[in-house]
C-alpha cells in the first residue's frame, strides 16, 4: 500500500492484531482436534454404517431445511422490507425470535406443539391416523427442526437484501405493464440473486451446527434420526471423546467443502 | 391529454390538496416548484404509483383514478432513471414489450428502430450499468417509449448531466415531440431547461392557490 504514514501504519497493525487474534483462536481449536485425533480413529469411523447414514441425513436434512428457508425467507423478507402492514411490528419481533432464544427453547417448543392435547387428540396423533406418519422423532422433524432455527436467519438475509433494491425500479416496471407480481418475478428477483445465496448458505450452515432442538424434537437414534451434530454428542456420551473429536472434524471438512461450492457460486451469479 | 380534476394527495403529514389541472394533447407542460411542494408527488399520482384520497385523474379522455399504472398506459422517467441493473440496453428497451407478449420479430424490430433513433444502437447488448449519463437517458427514455404511450412523465431526468449532454438530451425531446406528439408532463427545477422544452410552464404555486 503506497503513501501510509505512521498512523496509518499502527491503524492496520492494531486491527490485523485484533481480527488475527480471533483467527488464531479458531486456528489453534483445529489444531488441537487434529493432533487429539488419530488416522486410524479416522479409518475406522469412515468405516461406520452409521457414521456415513449420519453424513447422508446432514447433508439431505441441511439442503432441505435450506431451501425451505429461503422460500419462506424470499416472501417474508420482501414482505418486511416493501409493506407496511398492521401488527408488522410483531411480525419483525416474532420472526427474530429464533435468532435470540437458545435453540433448545425451539426444541421444547416444537416437541409440546406436537404433543399438546387439544379436543382430546395432539397434532402428532392427528398426522399418525390421517397421514400414517406422525412427525416427533422422524427425520421430517430434523428437518423441521433446524427449519425453525435457519428461516429466522433466511428472513433476516433477505430481508436486507430487498432493502437494498430500489423500489423505484418495481415502479417503472409497474408504469410499463407489470402487475406486482411480475415487477417483482421479473425485475427485483434477479436482482436478488447473491442475496438468495446468501440466504440459502447462512441457512444450510446454520442447519448444519444445529444440535438441541434435533435432540428434543427428533431424537438421536442412530440409522433413525442421527446427523453429524447428534453423533458428536452420542460419541461424547459413550465416553469415547476421540470419537467426538474425529467426527467434528470430519464435519469442519463438509462444511467448508460444502460452503466453498456455494461461496464459488456466488462469485458466478 | 391529461386532466386533473380537484386531487388531493396525502402522504404521512405531507398534503396536496384541491389540485386541478388540463394538459392538452400533444402540449409539453412544464411543472414547476420549490423543493417540497410535491411535484414528483403529483407526477406519482399521475402515473399511478400514488393513491389521490379525493378527485379523479383522467388521461386521453379516461378516468384512471382507480387503475393500477400497467393499464394507464404512461411512459415514466424517474429521476435516478431506474433502469434494470440486471438488463441489456435492448432487454431494457424490449421489457414493456415483453410484458405484453408481442412475437419476439416484432420487439427487435421496434427496439432496433427505437436505438437507431436514439444513437444508442451499438449499446444494444451493453449492461445497463456500463452506460454513460447521457446514455442511460437515452436508454430510460427508449424503455418508456416502447410501448408508444400517448403520455410521458419525466421526473427531472436531466438534471444530473453535464451541460453539453443536456443539450443534446433537449434537442433529441423536441424531435422526440415533433415525431410522435406525445403529451408530455416534465417535473423540473431548471427554469432554462423549461424554456427550452415546454410549451407550457406551470408552477406550483399557481396550482395550488
Amino acid at each position: 500500500m503506497p503513501n501510509s504514514s505512521a498512523s496509518d501504519k499502527t491503524f492496520r497493525t492494531a486491527f490485523a492484531l485484533l481480527g488475527g487474534s480471533y483467527v488464531l483462536l479458531l486456528v489453534l481449536l483445529l489444531v488441537a482436534d487434529m493432533a487429539f485425533a488419530s488416522m486410524e480413529q479416522f479409518r475406522l469411523q469412515l468405516g461406520k454404517p452409521e457414521f456415513l447414514y449420519s453424513i447422508q441425513l446432514t447433508l439431505l436434512s441441511c439442503t432441505a431445511a435450506a431451501a425451505l428457508s429461503l422460500l419462506i425467507g424470499v416472501p417474508l423478507g420482501y414482505g418486511l422490507a416493501r409493506w407496511r402492514f398492521p401488527l408488522r411490528w410483531l411480525v419483525d419481533g416474532l420472526v427474530e425470535i429464533p435468532v435470540v432464544l437458545p435453540p433448545l427453547v425451539v426444541g421444547i417448543s416444537l416437541l409440546i406443539l406436537f404433543s399438546l392435547k387439544i379436543g382430546g387428540t395432539s397434532l402428532d396423533a392427528w398426522l399418525e391416523a390421517h397421514l400414517g406418519q406422525r412427525m416427533t422423532y422422524t427425520v421430517p422433524a430434523v428437518i423441521l427442526a433446524q427449519f425453525t432455527v435457519a428461516a429466522a436467519f433466511a428472513v433476516r438475509t433477505m430481508r436486507v437484501t430487498f432493502e437494498q433494491i430500489s423500489p423505484r425500479v418495481e415502479q417503472v416496471a409497474l408504469t410499463l405493464g407489470c402487475s406486482e407480481w411480475q415487477a417483482f418475478w421479473r425485475v427485483t428477483l434477479p436482482q436478488a440473486r447473491r442475496g438468495m445465496l446468501a440466504s440459502f448458505t447462512i441457512a444450510w450452515a446454520r442447519s448444519l451446527g444445529e444440535f438441541g432442538p434435533i435432540l428434543v424434537f427428533a431424537g438421536a437414534t442412530r440409522m433413525r434420526t442421527e446427523v453429524l451434530s447428534t453423533t458428536v454428542f452420542l460419541e461424547f456420551s459413550t465416553g469415547s471423546l476421540e470419537g467426538a473429536v474425529t467426527v467434528s472434524l470430519l464435519m469442519v471438512a463438509v462444511a467448508m467443502v460444502v460452503l466453498l461450492v456455494l461461496r464459488r457460486l456466488n462469485s458466478e451469479v | 391529454m391529461i386532466t386533473l380534476n380537484q386531487v388531493s394527495i396525502q402522504s404521512g403529514s405531507f398534503r396536496l390538496a384541491d389540485i386541478s389541472l388540463r394538459i392538452a394533447p400533444g402540449e409539453y407542460a412544464a411543472l414547476m416548484g420549490r423543493t417540497g411542494q410535491g411535484k414528483t408527488t403529483l407526477l406519482e399520482a399521475v402515473a399511478g404509483l400514488r393513491d389521490v384520497v379525493a378527485g379523479s385523474i383522467s388521461i386521453g379522455g379516461r378516468d384512471v383514478t382507480a387503475l393500477p399504472p400497467a393499464l394507464r398506459g404512461v411512459g415514466y422517467v424517474p429521476q435516478d432513471l431506474a433502469l434494470f441493473p440486471t438488463m441489456t440496453v435492448a432487454e431494457n428497451i424490449a421489457f414493456a414489450l415483453r410484458v405484453r407478449g408481442m412475437a419476439r420479430e416484432a420487439i427487435a424490430t421496434r427496439v432496433a428502430d427505437l436505438a437507431d433513433w436514439l444513437g444508442i444502437a451499438p449499446l444494444l447488448a451493453r449492461n445497463v450499468r456500463q452506460l454513460s449519463g447521457g446514455e442511460a437517458q437515452r436508454t430510460a427514455l427508449g424503455r418508456a417509449l416502447a410501448f408508444e404511450p400517448k403520455v410521458l412523465l419525466l421526473d427531472e431526468p436531466f438534471s444530473a448531466l453535464d451541460e453539453t449532454t443536456r443539450e443534446e438530451m433537449h434537442r433529441l425531446m423536441h424531435r422526440l415531440c415533433k415525431k410522435t406528439g406525445v403529451t408530455v408532463l416534465h417535473v423540473t427545477h431548471s427554469r432554462s431547461e423549461a424554456l427550452a422544452l415546454a410549451t407550457r410552464v406551470i408552477e406550483m404555486d399557481d396550482l395550488m392557490n
